[in-house]
């Protein structure tokens, strides 16, 4: 039983940390949380280019480190754990992760080494409006290799190089890359500022199919189980520090001549953390055992370990407001941040009702196969 | 990351496998696992165990066992709960109160004790809850007083109250009140006692539930001798530290009704709209939410036999088991008795899905997330051992223990 990271990837945990209290401290994230026009932290993204972090499990003959996903956890953990406003997740777990999993050698040879390298930003573009997406919410549509349609909202959609895109083609949903160039980005205002996002309109931009025809919805259910493993990191790193502010607040705190951390009520609420954060925690270490195996178990690993981590994330953002009391509903205390990014985090790539959904369908069918 | 043995773990489960093979039994005997019914069995699985050195792997040689790794017991337990095995009454004794035995008597208690136990020929209790003090073990009220004829002995009186096997024990260790005149921590001693004494009257407890699996016991003028004193006089309560290390492992999570058995039954049971129930979404989010946890919990003990894989001590995360698996046996069994609608009323083995096992779920739930710590005090001791926030406020700390206030 090896249920654990290597020495070697705690040993790059710990440089993660180190890294990224020195480079993205949260007045950083409050920089780009007040700034209407600044999208992302532009200087942060280079910085984490040049450790070589965007490549991490990108293969070493397409430019990356070729370290593998396990890797590629430890620092998902780290940038959910300072609210990293960066387009990381857009741009590694749903693009690159895409383009290993479906590319051909041509789409690879093109992309993976500029996504290692910190030169094109991605994005994923699948929603058109309210509620879950499935093939009767799809629109936009390819013909001839030209794309169109409007997509929102698309986190990194105003920054992004490469879109892709879930649209028709002959009525059949796939996925395509698309150059940003020529599209119309709208800014969107968002809950989470520090991760923005924007609406999309398409007229006959240039698009490349990923995957086979007609695959669309299969695909994009695998690379959403990959980013889901890889987001639940980041959503147990916010869990973890939320649990921290909530700790060093209530030990400080004084109230009717005692510290608030001293009251059952108070401890009872971290307690409650806790026990979610670590039920987080196991998950997604079988998620990464899974992702980084290509286990049969992935979907069902996947869907757990973003259940999980979406519910920790929420409880514990949401509680360290409270813990915080009034001065945790201000603008000026970084309580805000977690409790915005943890909303971010568990829609981005599916709610948590629609994996909730998903799993017991898997379930249904282990049971069925078993 | 992987769930493989290392090389001597795996040796070490094959050596298991082909002994368990050859000597475990292959059919149910017995029926009630903390009832007398299988005692018998029990302890002839237990000698076997102990000839072959699967018992008490963990143990020191000194007192009789193995010197073995926490893994290995944790590997033969995960191989023998694969063959039907009958119900396990040492645990407590070799798990807790031996040990504790072994910690504090003199040489030739010790000798005495270690291999009766070890074989299954004697069972040992523990004596530490009484009505006055569930949580709150320190306010025992249990008296020991020295005998007036000045031989040294002690005289005990008093009751202790959900003792575990009380009925089948032939000894015990009871932490009792020996001076009530300092504050309560400090005026606790423990002694061990002969269960079958007449001056001990062990009376069962009806629970809710319907079964007893659990004791009251009465000690009127139970004399002992002083030799029977496990530490100092006072010293008690550090002595029950040392036993209660190990009761939250020793307690275990809920068993039997699960996600899958809930899934099975959703399949089987009508819904709202006719079709099975398990397509109704709102029990489709909670069988999710159910998983989830089952799996958190799952892989948190793996993390744990990692940590003892490589001889690490386990994090704090193992603290969690018993406060989500208790909670979540009583909401999942809920549920599925709303699931079956007018029907979830009834609790009878022949008529209910799952052999009844949901309404018992129901009824034995209340217990286990008061067995072992309650809920609450298993979040004080997150908060406070795991997350470091302080103890409560203590108002009793420096009282004399006759002048504390009482109450129920």
């Amino acid at each position: 039983m090896n249920f654990d990271f290597s020495d070697d990837q705690k040993f790059l945990k710990g440089e993660a940390r180190k890294f990224l209290e020195a480079n993205c401290p949260t007045s950083q994230v409050r920089k780009v949380l007040e700034d209407d026009a600044k999208a992302y932290d532009a200087d942060l993204w280079k910085a984490v280019a040049a450790q070589g972090w965007l490549g991490a499990a990108i293969p070493e003959a397409h430019g990356g480190l070729g370290l593998g996903h396990l890797e590629l956890c430890v620092i998902a953990e780290e940038l959910g754990r300072v609210v990293a406003p960066i387009p990381f997740a857009s741009t590694v777990y749903m693009l690159a992760e895409a383009i290993m999993l479906a590319g051909t050698e041509a789409q690879k040879s093109a992309y993976l080494p500029k996504i290692a390298a910190g030169e094109i930003i991605g994005c994923l573009a699948t929603s058109e409006g309210p509620g879950a997406v499935s093939a009767a919410t799809v629109s936009a549509n390819v013909d001839g290799g030209k794309l169109s349609g409007v997509k929102i909202p698309v986190t990194d959609g105003d920054i992004a190089d490469v879109a892709l895109v879930l649209a028709k083609e002959g009525g059949q949903p796939g996925l395509y890359l698309v150059d940003m160039a020529g599209v119309v980005r709208e800014p969107l205002k968002t809950l989470d500022p520090t991760r923005d996002a924007a609406k999309l309109t398409f007229s006959g931009a240039k698009a490349e199919r990923l995957g086979g025809a007609g695959e669309g919805l299969n695909l994009l259910e695998q690379i959403l189980d990959r980013a889901a493993i890889l987001l639940a990191f980041e959503q147990t790193g916010g869990a973890d520090r939320s649990l921290e502010m909530a700790k060093d607040y209530a030990l400080e705190r004084y109230a009717f001549g005692r510290t608030i951390a001293s009251y059952q009520a108070i401890k009872h609420k971290l307690a409650d953390m806790y026990v979610k954060n670590e039920l987080a925690r196991s998950n997604a270490y079988y998620g990464a055992w899974a992702l980084n195996t290509d286990a049969s178990e992935l979907p069902i690993a996947a869907s757990a370990a973003r259940i999980a981590a979406s519910e920790a994330f929420w409880f514990a953002s949401k509680e360290n407001i409270q813990t915080h009391g009034g001065i945790g509903f201000t603008w000026q205390m970084d309580c805000h941040f977690y409790y915005r990014r943890s909303r971010q985090l568990s829609l981005v790539a599916g709610a948590p009702r629609v994996w909730k959904e998903r799993l017991v369908s898997h379930l249904e069918r282990r049971n069925a196969a078993a | 990351m992987d769930f493989n043995d290392s090389h001597e773990e795996a040796a070490y489960r094959a050596q298991v496998k082909t002994w368990l093979e050859a000597n475990a039994p292959k059919a149910h005997v017995g029926s009630d696992p903390e009832g007398s019914d299988s005692l018998a069995d029990s302890r002839a699985w237990q000698a076997k165990k102990a000839a072959a050195g699967y018992a008490c792997i963990t143990w020191p040689k000194e007192w009789g066992g193995q010197g073995g790794t926490p893994l290995q017991s944790v590997i033969f337990g995960q191989e023998e709960a694969k063959y039907p095995i009958p119900g396990n009454p040492f645990q407590i004794g070799l798990g807790m109160c031996v040990p504790t035995v072994m910690n504090f008597a003199d040489e030739a208690t010790k000798a005495r004790f270690a291999g009766p136990a070890i074989r299954g020929e004697e069972i040992w209790c523990q004596l530490f809850s009484e009505p006055s003090g569930g949580s709150d073990v320190a306010a025992a009220r249990t008296k020991a007083e020295r005998a007036p004829d000045g031989s040294g002995d002690w005289i005990i009186n008093g009751q202790k109250v959900w003792t575990t096997g009380a009925q089948f024990s032939d000894f015990g260790i009871v932490i009792v009140r020996t001076d009530p005149t300092v504050p309560k921590h400090k005026g606790l001693t423990m002694f061990w006692i002969d269960m079958k004494d007449p001056a001990v009257e062990v009376k069962p407890i009806h629970q809710m539930s319907g079964g007893s699996g659990f004791n009251e016991v009465f000690f009127t003028d139970l004399r002992i001798k002083d030799s029977q004193r496990l530490g100092g006089i006072g010293d008690g309560w550090k002595v029950s530290l040392v036993t209660l290390m190990n009761e939250r492992l020793a307690v275990g999570g809920a068993t039997g009704m699960g996600w899958s058995q809930f899934m099975d039954a959703a399949r089987q049971t009508p819904g709202m709209d006719g079709g099975p129930a398990l397509k109704d979404s709102s029990l489709r989010e909670k069988l999710a939410d159910w998983y989830v946890q089952a799996e958190g919990l799952k892989h948190t003990r793996n993390r744990t036999m990692t940590a003892l894989s490589r001889g690490q001590t386990p994090g704090p995360e193992s603290s969690i088991g018993k406060i989500v698996s208790a909670v979540q046996m009583q909401d999942l069994a809920n549920e599925a008795l709303e699931m079956l609608d007018q029907y979830g009323i009834i609790n009878d083995v022949d008529l209910a899905p799952q052999h009844g096992g949901f309404q018992s779920s129901v009824m034995f739930a209340p217990g286990l997330r008061i067995a072992g710590g309650t809920d609450e005090i298993l979040k004080n001791i997150i908060a406070e051992r795991v997350l470091g926030l302080p103890g409560d406020i203590r108002v009793d700390k420096d009282v004399a223990f006759k002048d504390m206030p009482t109450g129920r």
